[in-house]
């Protein structure tokens, strides 16, 4: 859907201001006004030009760090010919006007480059015409360029801002022509962040710092167990906490749970701290319900029992039965990847205010406001159009704010109290209660030829499907899960076979930065290795052996369904000649080949995903305990056009520290139904100490769309890892996180060296 | 009994449980949002202020333990937002989501006023108190090197 939005002049005399309370970010697009002398003209819903020469620029997607309140003004002020000083960006609230709000899959520059670039033109030629009108002269004759309307002939020029008024006369031209590239003048090119000054200053605004007048805090105790409801409370201690006013069960939880509250009982206070401390004080007695037998350990036998059986077929390719049975050799390998939490360094956090209409207004850290707009009237029997989301910045998302959850305990508790409410969830509660990113077993089996070729390949891949959360009936991996790093498998391997294996849900199952690409591509880049080595082969030029000559694979040539990120293949193929050059950039960057200290290993991996294809070698050193430290990774990105190389650079540096931490660290695990886990001390992820020495980056220069950016750098940054271990000590590890299996082995070695010895 | 400090200059006096921490004194009693929540443990360091001049995790610090002292957070730690560690944050643009990097600032900038000249050991000692989620380390690192005039 185009999301793009023509006003009219007519229409666009009705846009009326909403009123917002102004309290975190200005809400209105447009301003009331007389059609005589104007005072603005919005082309758009994303363009409101103003006549005091500001360009004011509606940022529709949320911030989380990939820097799209920088990057999406790029596009529009380019297009516009707007000076970068005179434009003013404002973040949008929630509004199906803005079309796909959605900040999520990598999207927002790949799925609305064209709509944005559409926003600046549309302007751009609007004011062409308002200059053609005024002057009397042919538009073909006049130019936009840098914030003004020029006729070169006569040397006479108007700023934007004064031809407003005319502008408002005119029609949003239906049909625009794009900017020649060759004069981009902000796409392409590093533009500091927007928000630097107020990221710098503690100035930013994200969903935890939102005051309303009279405000509580709220705090919610949730059920331990995923499913689980309040059988008894006794909240006379809780009650007794000073600065605690009300104490107030939720409403239960649903199945599937979807975006919905998860229920408990949460408690009221004039500040965090004593809602926090009355929460202490509750005695909660829970009915745990059948999650309550949940036990990792036992769960992760029943996936790899079930990945050694026959799936169901996904892709098929030859008759893989038939090439092992004449293989040279053949090699088998089980993956497992455990349960992964997001881990924001903001936890949820969203605040509600009810009006006298009955309408309610939310201030969220979201993903995605238009899907609050719907949890929260489904919650709250109002309409949506009811239902007002003001987006704040995101410490942090990664699919986490994605989900309405937060903001609809907000807004139940805003119109349960009558009062506006904040609720802040703590770090455990973050880590206790997600929406965690799925476990998986995967069983991999290759045929080798007497050269060393794979003549076949059987991935069956095994995981409880993020449709468990939506529905009922979701009981194995949907298609658009194994299209995430299994079904697009680009090798030239002639006889191929991909399955699946159904595993139920026990928790609430989320999508996380790069879903499941990180398990796939660990699994796929790890057995390439493994299959390179059983070659006798280097691994770099094994998998440009597996790549095999260019050419554009389809999956659906194998029988298989394949959405490609929503995307034609036509224009966004998997390109076996472009993969081959990342392998083959990112090899070079990282002096492959070079002679290594003792200890050290060079591990590489390739993965296409959200349509950008990232290479990444990562150098590890292993030192004389045993440990592992990851000294330098190497990034090689082909993601066609990109806007703001920088911040493409920083969310490859940031994949390698998130991609670093799933591999060495990251592991949620459950027993008696309970997660384990709670704060950065049993969730560890990467600090300083144990970051590379340099994340080196290259963005490929290919004349091709936009692929995605905050999710391609995150998959193959463990099997680089995995397979630079392996490279370094002749271990194979098949099983995330690499610190849990290189520890067992330490023990296993350890009386050898005398460090320990049991009693 | 209330209890009495500065922040950012400006005396205090809040009648509040001596055991609540400041990082909840400065954001919902005193109203500055710029420190940050993010495990309430000491282990993440986006709380960090600074308490007569020492960094501290403030989500762990009893605010009785402030009295009679002088707190600093992120909003007061220059008059215009250019104390010369924003300055480089700013120039190498760190920041991705932004949450952790008032308590990332406020302990570069500690460290430099202790250590002038850090090394790369030196700094990861100091700075590994803090986590950032978004990854941004490697930027980190480099805009310290140049807020104390090295070459990055």
């Amino acid at each position: 859907m185009s999301g793009f939005e023509k006003l009219s002049r007519r229409e666009f005399l009705q846009t009326t201001g909403i009123a917002s309370g102004g309290l975190v970010f200005a809400m209105t697009l447009g301003y009331p006004r007389s059609a005589a002398g104007a005072s603005n003209v919005a082309p758009s819903v994303y363009v409101n030009i103003r006549d005091d020469d500001v360009v004011e620029i509606y940022c529709h997607r949320s911030e989380m760090g990939q820097g799209i309140r920088t990057s999406l003004p790029q596009v529009i002020a380019d297009e516009l010919e707007a000076d970068w000083d005179r434009i003013e960006l404002l973040q949008a609230p929630g509004d199906a006007k803005y079309g796909d709000q959605n900040t999520d899959g990598s999207t927002s520059i790949r799925k609305h480059f064209d709509l944005l670039r559409t926003a600046g033109a549309s302007a751009r030629e609007m004011l062409i015409a308002a200059a053609a009108m005024e002057w009397g002269m042919p538009a073909a004759e006049l130019v936009a360029r840098n914030h003004a309307i020029h006729h070169e002939a006569s040397g006479r020029s108007a700023a934007y801002g004064d031809l407003v008024a005319s502008a408002a006369e005119l029609e949003v031209p239906e049909d625009v022509t794009f900017k020649d590239p060759a004069d981009y003048r902000y796409i392409g090119k590093p533009m500091d962040l927007i928000d630097g000054v107020a990221m710098t200053t503690g100035a930013g605004i994200y969903g935890t710092d939102t005051v309303l007048p009279g405000m509580l805090y709220a705090s919610v105790e949730r059920c331990p167990v995923f499913g689980g409801t309040v059988k008894s409370v006794d909240d006379a201690k809780a009650l007794k906490v000073a600065g605690v006013e009300q104490v107030v069960q939720m409403p239960d939880g649903t199945s599937p749970p979807g975006y919905n509250p998860l229920g408990g009982v949460a408690v009221l206070a004039s500040n965090t701290w004593s809602a926090e401390q009355g929460r202490k004080a509750l005695a909660i007695e829970w009915e745990t319900g059948l999650n309550a037998e949940y036990d990792s350990a036992s769960y992760r036998q029943q996936l790899v029992d079930t990945s050694h059986k026959e799936g169901k077929t996904v892709m098929n390719r030859g008759d893989v039965n038939a090439a092992f049975g004449t293989a040279d050799r053949v090699i088998e390998a089980d993956y497992y990847a455990p349960h992964l939490s997001h881990a924001p360094m903001e936890p949820p956090a969203a605040s509600a205010m009810m009006h006298e209409d009955g309408s309610v207004e939310i201030w969220a850290a979201t993903q995605d406001p238009q899907s609050i707009q719907g949890t929260v009237a489904a919650l709250l029997g109002i309409d949506k159009t009811q239902v007002k989301i003001n987006v704040t910045l995101l410490g942090g998302a990664f699919g986490r704010k994605s989900k309405a959850d937060f903001s609809a305990e907000a807004a139940w508790l805003a119109k349960k109290t009558g009062k506006p409410v904040k609720v802040s969830w703590s770090r455990e509660d973050d880590i206790r209660h997600g929406y965690y990113h799925t476990v998986s077993a995967q069983y991999l089996k290759g045929a080798l030829d007497d050269e060393g070729n794979t003549t076949a390949w059987l991935h069956r891949s095994v995981f409880p499907s993020i449709g468990s959360t939506f529905s009922a009936e979701a009981t194995g991996p949907a298609n658009f899960e194994l299209g995430l790093g299994m079904i697009d498998n680009p090798y030239a391997v002639p006889n191929m076979r991909l399955e699946s294996g159904d595993a139920k849900a026990h928790v609430r199952i989320g999508w996380l930065r790069s879903v499941c690409n990180i398990y796939h591509a660990f699994a796929v880049c790890s057995f390439a290795d493994e299959l390179a080595h059983e070659a006798a082969a280097d691994p770099r030029d094994y998998l440009l052996r597996l790549a095999g000559s260019p050419r554009k694979v389809n999956p659906a040539d194998d029988g298989a369904e394949y959405s490609n990120y929503g995307q034609s293949l036509d224009v966004h193929p998997i390109d076996t000649a472009r993969y081959a050059a990342v392998i083959r950039k990112v090899s070079d960057m990282a002096g492959w080949g070079r002679n290594l200290p003792d200890g050290h290993g060079l591990g590489i991996s390739v993965h296409r995903s959200f349509l950008s294809t990232v290479g990444a070698v990562a150098e590890v050193r292993v030192d004389g305990e045993g440990k592992l430290h990851v000294e330098e990774l190497w990034i090689a990105i082909d993601a066609g056009l990109v806007v703001n190389p920088d911040r493409v650079a920083a969310q490859m540096e940031g994949a390698g520290i998130f991609g670093m931490s799933l591999a060495l660290h990251g592991e949620i695990t459950a027993k008696d139904g309970v997660i384990e886990q709670g704060n950065y001390d049993t969730y560890p992820v990467i600090r300083m100490s144990e970051a590379p020495k340099a994340i080196n980056v290259h963005i490929m220069d290919v004349d091709a769309p936009p692929g995605g950016v905050g999710e391609p750098g995150v998959p193959p940054v463990a099997p680089a890892i995995v397979n630079a271990y392996f490279a370094a000590t002749g271990k194979r590890v098949r099983e995330l996180p690499l610190k849990k299996a290189a520890s067992a082995w330490l023990l296993q070695c350890a009386p050898s060296t005398g460090g320990r010895s049991s009693a | 009994m209330a209890i009495e400090f500065t922040l950012n200059g400006e005396p205090q006096s809040h009648d509040v449980d001596p055991q609540m921490p400041l990082l909840w004194v400065i954001r919902d009693i005193a109203g500055l949002t710029g420190t940050k929540y993010g495990c309430g443990k000491a282990l993440c360091g986006s709380c960090t202020v600074h308490v007569d001049g020492n960094p501290v995790r403030s989500c762990a610090f009893p605010v009785s333990a402030a009295a009679g002292m002088s707190v600093t957070t992120i909003e007061g730690l220059s008059a215009n937002g250019d104390h010369p560690v924003q300055e480089a944050w700013r120039e190498l643009n760190v920041p991705q989501c932004g949450y952790c990097q008032s308590g990332q600032i406020m302990t570069a900038a500690a460290l430099l006023e202790r250590n002038p000249n850090p090394s790369e050991a030196e700094i990861a000692t100091a700075m590994s108190g803090n986590i950032c989620r978004c990854g941004t380390y490697t930027r980190i690192r480099k805009a310290i090197y140049r807020a104390a005039g090295g070459e990055s």
